[in-house]
């Protein structure tokens, strides 16, 4: 074909409009996280006691911590996904997150507790909270592939990764309502190592199908 | 050079709201400033230039097919070459080239020596083929033949809708196509 031709058929083409990526990310998402919801209320559920939960801070403390990574994280694969953008003045977003964290441990630090650091640190429930997340946040992982695939990332497996951290944050915040450890100790020792699991599952992914 | 650059984003602008004939022009203009940029990149890696007419075709595409991802606020210039690096970088390799793209070749808006207006390319034609039938005619109905849309829609008995959907999933699923070529 001519590139003349070419060029013809594409302005025929003008009139179609593409929805924006955000768009698409968010009805992606939406159509996905019914499947982790279900999973999750089929397999773990809410812990019993979460009406007394909620009074405690640090229970309250988790949501805003895995919010806060799925957030930054839609807002940076969001500003990747133009082929031109770069992580640089965007990166910091996802150290706030890590920054609520370390402000949760200074936070429960200057309190009395009644249990050991190392026993709030391991916990009772690194074992699920490892293979919970990971697995919740499989169908959430397809959902921000599918969106994020309708932007043009330059680097496909660094927008897969980010799609990996949005999944992940999306997934946490439906463990953190089951997981009867709240101390900020756990949560910055397990949930980062399933999050790093779907970072990396994201970025292997997203190298072969972010492409454009 | 920024003039151009200026020009660029005006018409894109245009384009978008709906101006098709101005992204007719824009499409025109770029060409010869992506064909050079494309002959650069290909002299570097050791590979013909003569297939740059291809590069040249997947950029058009893809920057057709991302249009939604330019920000009409930011200038064109530097979404476009980023679109064209990305490209260049996938032919290279596909081909099982290392790839050295230098960051340069697609930063200049000077455009190749005036080239004929009938440069030809392969790899859309081979691909061309393997489409589903409907779109193919659809497809070449207007681009090879140069039958506009209505009268593409008399001929095979369809609306102009239905023309417009087969146009573009056309180009949707070449492009698909020509990734994994």
């Amino acid at each position: 074909m001519e590139t003349e031709q070419l060029i013809r058929t594409l302005a025929a083409d003008n009139p179609h409009r593409a929805r924006p990526v955000g768009f698409v990310l968010a009805l992606a998402l939406l159509a996905t996280a019914p499947f982790s919801i279900v999973a999750f209320a089929m397999a773990l559920g809410v812990r019993p006691d979460v009406m007394t939960a909620m009074h405690n801070p640090f229970f309250d403390l988790k949501f805003v911590i895995t919010l806060a990574l799925a957030i930054s994280a839609i807002a940076v694969g969001l500003h990747l996904s133009r082929p031109e953008a770069s992580l640089k003045g965007w990166g910091w977003l996802l150290l706030i997150p890590a920054g609520i964290v370390a402000a949760g441990i200074a936070g429960e630090m200057m309190m009395p507790q009644r249990l050991p650091m190392m026993t709030r640190l391991i916990g009772n429930n690194s074992r699920v909270c490892m293979t919970a997340i990971p697995l919740l946040s499989l169908p959430l992982l397809a959902g921000a592939l599918v969106g994020l695939r309708h932007g043009a990332p330059a680097r496909p497996a660094l927008a897969g990764a980010l799609a990996g951290l949005i999944s992940a944050g999306l997934a946490a915040t439906l463990y953190a309502s089951h997981c009867t450890d709240d101390s900020p100790l756990f949560v910055a020792t397990w949930y980062p190592i399933a999050t790093a699991m779907v970072t990396a599952a994201g970025a292997l992914i997203g190298a072969r199908v972010l492409r454009f | 050079m920024r003039e151009s650059e200026d020009e660029w984003t005006g018409l894109m602008r245009l384009a978008i709201s709906g101006d098709s004939a101005a992204y007719h022009r824009l499409l025109k203009a770029v060409t010869p400033v992506l064909r050079a940029g494309a002959r650069r990149g290909l002299a570097r890696a050791g590979q013909p230039v003569d297939q740059s007419e291809d590069v040249v075709q997947d950029i058009l595409l893809a920057v057709h097919l991302k249009r939604h991802t330019w920000d009409a606020n930011a200038p064109f210039a530097p979404w476009l070459f980023a679109i064209a690096r990305n490209k260049l970088i996938d032919t290279l390799r596909r081909r099982g080239r290392r790839v050295f793209v230098n960051v340069d070749d697609f930063a200049e808006t000077i455009p190749d020596e005036p080239a004929a207006e009938t440069v030809s390319a392969n790899e859309i034609a081979s691909v061309l083929q393997t489409l589903p039938q409907r779109q193919r005619e659809v497809l070449q109905s207007i681009s090879v033949e140069s039958v506009s849309i209505k009268d593409t829609a008399a001929k095979f008995a369809m609306s102009e809708g239905a023309v417009r959907v087969a146009l573009h999933r056309a180009l949707a699923s070449l492009t698909a196509k020509l990734r994994e070529h």
